[in-house]
């Protein structure tokens, strides 16, 4: 694949360089595809088994192509404080797909955050790299309907 | 010179809607034809008032806030977007700036900025420029005191350099407060071909925003303080792990390198001088332990985020197995003003052996919430009363956790202590990152101390049993004592398994998850269905 040469010529002589590799291939298609790690380990000189270990210790990485729009929703205890819980769970009905799910039509994932650095605006919610505080039941629902759910791809 | 108008770029002012503040202003102004420059700004760091949007006047800036996008066309009729008060005070320069700014009348109007209550008692010394200038403008750092420090180091030997902050008593404002005078004169003596500066930039803690600021508001002081450090120590390569929870932080710290890599100020011969530093920012992949700095090491080099068994410590074989000085945001942007100012105007803030200041944070069910910079000293209750004005919801504080999650919560016989490093450690405290997080009377202190334990088991790096295991355990049994299965017995299991976390985990992951699980039991054992006089011991 085009997205992972790229990655591997832009880092491979980069101390350090399978997480930079990692995300420029997750920025590229949304994932890192488990065909990828064979090549990543060859250009890398590392095990199979060392690559797919970073990828699968992180929470950031994935390893299935996730929906066109990544929707995370904090857990932590300051947005708790301010009715996360709620908030989750509306999430969770709301878009019919449970934690790290995604919709039926394959349009939204939604993810748990365990902060986003925005504690005095609590309750958080970043989708699509786009950051919202103060997030009602309501003010979530009108997020998710203005996406644009022709997109074909998300960048992250 | 235009009118300048002022509207943050902060992530939290962004997530409240600062940008459709800021093109709502654009549009406004062109339909009534008055020429300004919207600045985007940093946040000062009061989020109920954000958007804060900022008016230039002669007197200071004048504050209107939180600010819709549907209130900007009111603001613009009342007049507020116009230099009408800088035109008062050219005609009578006499009349004081209150008395000026009633003028200005609109029921969003905060008066001169510097003249809010929540602002003007802070004493902000590392915060001083944030929320004053625009982020990455150059112009507007060297404007304001940048890169005093560095010019001042550029001058100085790296033995003097660590000695000035090491006599300035800054200590690691990431959580452990080790003084980073001698960290640095560790790497500084130790023998090494490179050696590097690491920023540990992966502010994972619930309730801190403290780093986040720095970078999105105040980059070049980061990268000023890295240089110094790099100049004291001898390293010529800085790098910045940065939580990938972070876009916008990300993305303006690479601004601001490339513009002082551009301006002379990261590289070769760095104003003008002989040395050389130069700076990347390294994206993080969501592990919470990799703000434990050898876990972060690890991630930097391209592995599983897993805890290094110290020693050798990172001071002395760190990154790539270089001496490596680890330091927080706040801890490097800190050293700027020490260089700039001399230790001693540093040391003269503060109390006991915690000198200099913390910027606060305010968070979770607060009605203000915010950075508040401060001397150490205060008391928690004048920061959750006097600054944060109590709850949000207007019930009353039920629990308050300083230090993030792996915090303790502070009983309310402990709120009039001084927060100060010693004295929380005496209690059994921490004040950590500078965290604190309110809750209501609503909170359940049981499902918040499962919640500790789920959140390490989930975080956890696996390398230590007590870690691994014990989180797993220590939620089921919580769930057994609030289920009333043999309640008594498992509160003593639950206790002994916290003795065992503390004391055998390798790092602070589950060394410290016990301090919000015990605290919530110790101080609220009417939520695990214990009755309220058999109070549990530590």
């Amino acid at each position: 694949m085009q997205e992972i040469q790229n990655a591997l010529a832009k880092f491979q002589d980069v101390p350090g360089a399978l997480l930079p590799i990692l995300h420029d291939v997750q920025d590229a298609l949304g994932y890192v595809p488990p065909e990828a790690v064979g090549d990543i380990a060859k250009a890398l000189n590392l095990s199979r088994a060392e690559v797919h270990g970073v990828i699968t210790y992180y929470h950031h990485f994935r390893s299935e192509a996730p929906g066109h729009h990544i929707v995370q929703v904090c857990r932590a205890e300051a947005c708790q404080a301010m009715g996360a819980q709620a908030l989750f769970d509306h999430a969770e009905k709301s878009l019919g797909c449970a934690s790290h799910g995604t919709t039926a039509d394959g349009q939204v994932t939604l993810e748990p955050a365990y902060c986003l650095g925005l504690c005095a605006c609590s309750p958080a919610v970043m989708i699509d790299d786009v950051v919202h505080a103060r997030v009602t039941n309501e003010k979530f629902d009108a997020l998710i309907s203005a996406l644009d759910l022709s997109k074909v791809r998300v960048s992250s | 010179m235009s009118l300048r108008v002022f509207v943050p770029c902060d992530s939290a002012a962004v997530a409240v809607g600062a940008d459709a503040v800021a093109q709502a202003i654009l549009d406004q102004a062109q339909k009534h034809g008055i020429v300004m420059t919207v600045v985007r700004n940093g946040s000062r760091g009061m989020f109920w008032l954000e958007p804060l949007v900022e008016v230039q006047t002669a007197a200071g800036r004048v504050a209107f806030g939180p600010v819709a996008a549907a209130d900007v066309a009111s603001l613009f009729e009342a007049g507020c977007m116009s230099d009408q008060a800088h035109a008062t005070s050219n005609a009578a320069p006499n009349v004081s700036p209150s008395v000026m700014l009633n003028s200005i009348k609109h029921p969003l109007s905060l008066g001169l900025t510097e003249e809010i209550e929540y602002l003007k008692r802070q004493e902000r010394l590392t915060f001083k420029r944030v929320g004053i200038t625009d982020p990455v403008s150059l112009e507007d750092y060297q404007a304001h005191d940048g890169f005093k420090g560095l010019k001042r180091a550029a001058t100085m030997s790296g033995a003097d350099i660590v000695k000035e902050v090491l006599d300035a008593g800054l200590r690691g404002r990431g959580g452990a407060a080790f003084p980073t005078g001698i960290k640095w004169k560790t790497v500084h003596d130790a023998p090494g071909s490179q050696k590097y500066i690491v920023c540990n930039a992966d502010e994972g803690d619930s309730g801190t925003f403290s780093d986040r600021m720095v970078m999105e508001c105040d980059p070049y002081m980061l990268i000023e303080g890295m240089t110094i450090s790099g100049l004291a120590v001898g390293a010529t390569e800085g790098l910045i792990y940065v939580r990938s929870e972070y876009p916008y932080a990300i993305r303006t710290l690479e601004t601001a390198i490339q513009k002082a890599r551009a301006a002379g100020l990261l590289g070769t011969n760095i104003l003008g001088s002989s040395h050389t530093f130069d700076l990347i920012v390294r994206k993080a992949a969501g592990s919470y332990v990799c703000g434990e700095e050898t876990a972060l090491l690890e991630s930097l080099e391209g592995k599983r985020g897993i805890v290094r068994a110290k020693p050798p410590l990172p001071a002395l074989k760190g990154l790539f197995g270089f001496p490596t000085v680890v330091n927080n945001v706040v801890t490097l942007a800190s050293v700027p003003i020490i260089l700039a100012q001399g230790a001693d105007f540093y040391k003269n803030y503060g109390a006991g052996r915690s000198r200099g200041t913390l910027p606060f944070q305010l968070a979770g069910n607060i009605k203000q919430g915010g950075l508040v910079e401060k001397a150490f000293g205060l008391t928690l209750r004048e920061m959750v009363y006097d600054f944060g004005g109590g709850t949000a919801t207007g019930k009353p504080i039920k629990a308050i956790q300083v230090g993030g999650p792996l915090g303790t919560y502070i009983a309310e016989s402990e709120w009039d202590q001084p927060l100060d490093y010693e004295v929380y450690l005496g209690f059994g405290g921490t004040l950590g990152h500078g965290g604190i997080v309110v809750h209501d009377t609503s909170a359940n202190m049981a499902s918040l101390a499962k919640y500790a334990m789920e959140f390490c088991a989930l975080e956890s790096c696996g390398k230590c049993t007590p870690c691994r295991i014990g989180s797993i355990r220590g939620a089921e049994v919580i769930d057994k004592i609030t289920r009333n299965q043999n309640r008594e017995e498992h509160v003593i299991l639950l206790k002994d398994l916290c003795n065992t976390m503390t004391y055998g985990s390798l790092c602070a992951m589950g060394g410290m998850t016990p301090n919000p699980v015990l605290s919530a039991l110790n101080h609220y054992p009417e939520d695990f269905g214990l009755p309220q006089t058999e109070q549990a011991t530590v």
